[in-house]
């Protein structure tokens, strides 16, 4: 400490202090998140509470927003919608996620190549490729009603996005389309963690490839399946992107999410308070949908003795 | 194909499977795995295609739609001359670079204290950082948007480049914290005897080890702040300003008439900028999703 006599010692010894210092390289992230992240969360909370207009501050308004909300045919429409689309979608991901994770996981040529492929969808911006996906849907010119007419399947061109059903499932596959390389790219390198003694000791023992992938494969993957289906479920609950440039909601609000339309209440509708209140909505749904997808899945690796975490 | 008589060394890490005979792996393998790579490449087979047909070719259903008769660089000439693309590009590029490095700056500096120096409560503050990274923009952007109004943000890029951290910032600092766990406190310790200060001691000693993890930060957040789009939807409205995926979709769909050829193109050409980054740094990106994935 004596070695170098330092003029503004009191200075360079606070800095020395682990906690002083600390904090003091918290400052920049922290400002960030506290002002941009932190408080419009609360302000968000508030805002529900109010008739806030853009550019008028609103009054407190109670629960008002939320008693219009729950009688509002749209946003249970939207709720409906929502739960739907998230269920579907990450149940239809979570499957085909799995599967193509375990083919990238076989012995295969180029593996690296392909494994970057997959990921494509993932990468590009969402509206962009929601775009394509919209000249894939158009109704006059959709190249899916092409190739089936071609091969006798239909004998009309399919109202991809007109029709409220039919709207529901296109758009539940352009986030399929989107959500499988995430799915998979994380399962793989879940599955390249587990080692091939397993699968050697399980065909020793006779395992068919079912019971390997079984009773090896799928316990030791399970962790890692719960915290990949907790951000799906989390990304798709949330999702705008899609529907924003897919539909924007349509036809009649059949495919209107939750997240659309406090979009549209709120900004183009002028009305922050009640976008605000259906945002706020939101999150304990949100909240259920993570506990249930994390620990739901959680219990399993416990019940099943896996400690392998 | 055959590795029948594979060496020990290249056994694959699923055991046996040259016990299972090549047409069977055909169809158990090849063609699942085609199929999946035929969805997941199609739309931007589409993209390309449709961004070179002549607008006879697009809105006709005969001949062969699958390929260009007589390719056409008439959606590409209007959409770099005729609209305001470039300049598009350019406010993407801007922000995202902007934005991603004072992320990376924040992250090094918040990651570093949290994982190295354990101030008090530093433990809560990593699961604070964790709870943030789980925040949806969704349900952030209405007050958000009453903050940039009230704050004379509204419709600059000033609005978009403060924004983007508080996505940014919690997704990179958990990933750099991972990082950083894995370097050894001996260098640390080496270091602070011979008299180095702490914040020589992470510029000298600590950054250059955490690379890779710098590498895979800012190409996730490169990548998420320029595919952002209901930020940059909500806070932008002049032209000028818009980033490309909002501008393709507001500003290139006029009425009635799609002129699917320039849409196309314009989807293409805000697609490859971070395709070609992500083609040089795959396995960076891909140890970045992961990472944060398993931790």
């Amino acid at each position: 400490m004596t070695v170098i006599a330092k003029p503004s010692s009191a200075l360079s010894r606070a800095l020395d202090d682990r906690t002083v210092l600390g904090l003091l390289f918290m400052v920049p992230a922290a400002a960030l998140l506290l002002l941009f992240l932190t408080y419009p969360l609360g302000l968000g909370t508030y805002l529900g509470f109010t008739d806030a207009k853009i550019g008028r501050a609103g009054e407190w308004v109670g629960l008002e927003n939320y008693k219009f909300l729950w009688s509002d045919a749209v946003t249970r429409l939207a709720l409906f919608n929502t739960l739907f689309y998230t269920a579907v979608a990450s149940v239809i991901k979570f499957v085909l996620g799995l599967w193509l994770a375990l083919l990238l996981n076989k012995h295969l040529p180029l593996k690296s190549f392909f494994r970057a492929i997959v990921l494509l969808p993932f990468i590009v911006p969402t509206a962009l490729s929601a775009i394509a996906f919209w000249w894939i849907y158009d109704s006059q010119f959709s190249i899916i009603s092409w190739a089936l007419m071609r091969m006798g399947l239909i004998h009309q061109y399919i109202d991809f996005l007109g029709n409220p059903w039919h709207a529901r499932f296109s758009t539940i596959a352009a986030n399929i389309w989107r959500g499988v390389p995430f799915v998979a790219i994380t399962l793989l390198a879940g599955l390249q963690t587990i080692s091939p003694s397993y699968y050697e000791a399980a065909s020793l023992d006779g395992a068919t490839p079912w019971q390997q992938f079984r009773h090896v494969t799928l316990p030791l993957l399970t962790p890692i399946i719960a915290v990949v289906m907790t951000f799906s479920v989390l990304f798709t609950f949330t999702d705008f992107q899609l529907i924003y440039v897919l539909t924007r909601g349509g036809p009649l609000n059949a495919t209107h999410l939750m997240a659309t339309l406090s979009f549209q209440r709120a900004i183009p509708g002028g009305n922050l308070g009640e976008g605000a209140a259906i945002a706020t909505a939101m999150v304990p749904f949100l909240l259920a949908a993570i506990m249930v997808s994390y620990f739901g899945l959680q219990r399993r690796a416990w019940q099943q003795g896996g400690t392998d975490r | 194909m055959s590795k029948a008589n594979a060496t020990p060394e290249s056994v694959d890490s699923q055991g046996m499977h040259y016990l299972t005979s090549l047409p069977r792996r055909v169809v158990t393998v090849y063609l699942p795995l085609g199929a999946f790579l035929i969805v997941l490449l199609f739309p931007f087979y589409w993209m390309v295609i449709t961004a070179f047909k002549p607008n006879e070719e697009l809105l006709s259903r005969e001949g062969n739609p699958f390929w260009v008769v007589h390719p056409t660089f008439a959606h590409i000439n209007k959409l770099l001359f005729e609209t305001d693309y470039p300049s598009w590009l350019w406010n993407t590029v801007l922000v995202s670079v902007v934005a991603t490095f004072v992320s990376i700056v924040c992250s090094v500096l918040a990651a570093y204290a949290i994982e190295r120096l354990r101030y008090r409560g530093s433990r809560y503050v990593g699961m604070g950082i964790f709870l943030a990274y789980l925040v949806p923009p969704s349900i952030l952007f209405i007050p958000l948007a009453a903050m940039v109004y009230k704050l004379n943000l509204f419709d600059t890029r000033l609005a978009l480049i403060l924004t983007y951290p508080t996505f940014l910032i919690p997704f990179c600092t958990w990933l750099l914290m991972g990082y950083f766990k894995s370097i050894p406190f001996e260098l640390e310790e080496c270091a602070l005897i011979d008299g180095a200060t702490r914040l020589q001691i992470l510029i000298k000693i600590i950054l250059p080890l955490a690379v890779p993890g710098l590498i895979s930060a800012g190409i996730f957040a490169f990548t998420l702040s320029w595919n952002e789009f209901i930020y940059a939807l909500t806070f932008v409205s002049s032209s000028e300003v818009k980033t490309v995926s909002v501008a393709v979709v507001t500003e290139l769909v006029e009425g009635d008439v799609y002129h699917w050829g320039s849409l196309m193109a314009g989807a293409l050409f805000g697609s490859l900028p971070v395709a070609i980054l992500y083609s040089f740094f795959v396995e960076y990106y891909v140890s970045g999703l992961t990472g944060a994935v398993k931790e």
